[in-house]
């Protein structure tokens, strides 16, 4: 009989960072995971073939479903968000579409904070319409609005408790309640804070979404999102979730919650909408995740030191309106990150300059150390003036109120050392 | 799933110790999970000697169906029930009433819970588990079910045999 490994229970998150999902390789014995750079996979015989087919049998058949290092990077991203299954895709938008695509019919909605990336708002307002599933955006920093916003049609309730570009977090355990009180599934994007921070599936969220071009792969190198289900939520509830509880015409009526149970939403993410539209993550960007993940609880401490330097003293420098983040003494945040996020409340924030859209081009073109990029979670400080780049296409109203108004800053504060991040924005600042 | 918790090692013991299982409520259609369950365990070297009144007789799987767990002419250690909660109770009863035909475990499946039926069981010195699948829980133990992103909870340093609990026959 195969030998079968510890219990993971007792097992502390560094231990999990580094080991979940990956034993040796049991032909060779190559401890890292092997990068299976392969398209596909020999069946035993014909049986074995349909079987696969068929979701009979677990096993690998065609890398746009399953892949051997993809799947540790699914395992380990589970584990790290106590979940109990998890599908990899290829980028933070992919693992939204998966996840929209196995929750919604044409016609249902859904109800979102409005503190969220910017990328997911053009995501569900625009593109997501075509597809006819519609999100109402809420200020979701007085959780009631969700009630409010909830009709028939809904069917979850998404929100960021970090939100980008920090400063803010949102209450998640009343966002929790009303969800339980609709019957529908709380869904949380965690990647501002990574599972190091934070952990929405314990304060009771259904399914946790992550871009791991962030903080998990960590390094800026990886393009890759991931999709982790909790496995408590019911999801005969109301018949509202066919596509759960109703039997499947592309798996011959094969009834996914019956058959799959707790990682039946995930099954179905994988079975239909990864199978059927093909975001894939690719084997190279899992292993270099993966390899990130290993030490994300040592970035993530560093990041969150190095934040708070940085955010306190642009707090203190005379040019500096304002500084967003909820781990200064001045945040009305402050409260909320220690509940929800008490070993730090990110990296990634926003400040104010006094003298406006003309200062705030000034110091990104003037700092040396920081990099001028749209991206966040990187080894790398980076910097970006949302106005003159990202938020660009918006008029000013639609900036200020993405919190993207003309004086704004944003940095994702890196792992270099603290005392040359303060002398680069010295100099910048001028 | 449901709070229930069981010990690794126990649903481990159990798969070691069984050879034969009882499957009640075993389906020939084959899109039905009980089709499904009962396919994988025999690949994994377990008989699984299918129950189901409406199919008495037939043949399933190179297996003969019996109408009902008295009626299986030889000895098997565990009852895998694919009923509701509430004919469970009924099934784990009968199996206690027959336990010298080697029976040590009663299995309800996913979604399957009956506490009452669970405790005369036990008293009866069965092993009861419930609200979990065989097949899936021998693939969460031996690796497989990592393989589509399922928290096995496993972790090791250990270089994995190549799996098979044992060959058919």
């Amino acid at each position: 009989m195969a030998d079968r490994g510890k219990h993971q229970t007792g097992f502390g998150f560094e231990t999990r960072a580094i080991h979940a999902g990956a034993r040796p390789e049991p032909v060779t014995g190559a401890r890292n995971t092997p990068i299976y750079q392969t398209s596909s996979y020999v069946f035993e015989d014909a049986e074995h073939a349909a079987d696969l087919f068929n979701l009979s049998r677990f096993g690998f058949i065609y890398s746009r479903l399953t892949n051997p290092t993809v799947s540790v990077l699914e395992e380990r991203v589970a584990s790290l968000e106590n979940g109990r299954a998890a599908v990899a895709a290829a980028s933070g938008h992919a693992a939204q579409f998966l996840t929209f695509f196995t929750l919604l019919e044409p016609g249902d909605e859904f109800v979102a904070s409005r503190n969220l990336y910017g990328g997911s708002m053009t995501q569900f307002g625009l593109s997501f319409k075509k597809l006819g599933w519609t999100c109402h955006f809420v200020d979701g920093t007085d959780p009631e609005n969700f009630r409010r916003a909830i009709t028939p049609k809904t069917k979850a309730l998404f929100l960021e408790v970090l939100a980008n570009p920090g400063g803010i977090i949102i209450d998640l355990e009343k966002v929790v309640e009303i969800g339980k009180d609709a019957g529908i599934p709380v869904i949380v994007d965690n990647t501002m804070a990574s599972p190091y921070l934070h952990q929405p599936l314990e304060w009771g969220a259904d399914i946790v979404i992550h871009s791991t071009t962030k903080y998990l792969s960590g390094h800026g190198t990886s393009m890759g999102g991931v999709v982790v289900e909790s496995g408590k939520f019911d999801w005969t509830q109301g018949g509202k979730f066919p596509s759960m509880t109703e039997p499947e015409p592309s798996y011959h009526g094969l009834t996914f919650y019956e058959t799959f149970g707790d990682f039946g939403f995930t099954t179905k993410a994988r079975a239909v909408a990864l199978r059927d539209f093909g975001p894939v993550q690719s084997p190279m960007n899992a292993f270099m995740t993966i390899t990130g993940i290993e030490t994300l609880h040592l970035r993530m401490e560093r990041h969150v030191a190095n934040a708070q330097v940085v955010a306190e003293y642009l707090e203190g420098h005379e040019k500096v309106a304002w500084v967003s983040y909820a781990g200064l003494q001045s945040s009305p945040y402050r409260e909320l990150a220690q509940k929800y996020l008490p070993k730090g409340p990110g990296a990634v924030f926003n400040f104010g300059l006094k003298g406006g859209y003309e200062a705030g081009v000034h110091v990104v073109e003037t700092v040396e150390l920081f990099s001028h990029l749209a991206n966040v979670g990187d080894t790398r400080s980076l910097i970006i003036h949302p106005a003159s780049t990202t938020h660009r296409q918006l008029s000013p109203e639609q900036q200020i109120a993405a919190g993207a108004g003309p004086d704004v800053i944003r940095l994702s504060v890196g792992l270099e050392s603290v005392e040359d991040l303060l002398r680069d924005l010295d100099q910048a600042l001028g | 799933m449901s709070d229930l918790e069981y010990d690794d090692e126990l649903i481990a013991g159990i798969l070691e110790r069984t050879e034969t299982i009882a499957m009640v409520g075993a389906s020939s259609n084959w899109v039905r999970p009980s089709h499904f369950a009962m396919k994988y365990l025999q690949s994994k070297g377990y008989r699984v000697i299918p129950v189901n009144p409406r199919e008495a007789g037939s043949q399933l799987l190179g297996e003969t169906v019996y109408a009902d767990l008295a009626a299986i002419p030889d000895q098997f250690q565990m009852v895998d029930i694919f009923r509701n909660s509430k004919a469970a109770g009924g099934i784990a009863d009968e199996a206690a009433a027959i336990k010298d035909k080697g029976i040590e475990f009663i299995w309800m499946q996913l979604g399957v819970r009956n506490d009452e039926a669970a405790s005369r069981a036990e008293v009866a010195g069965l092993n009861v588990i419930m609200d979990r699948c065989p097949k899936i829980e021998y693939g969460r133990l031996y690796g497989e079910l990592s393989w589509s992103g399922v928290n096995s909870r496993i972790i090791s340093a250990k270089r994995p045999r190549i799996m098979q609990r044992r060959r058919n026959g």
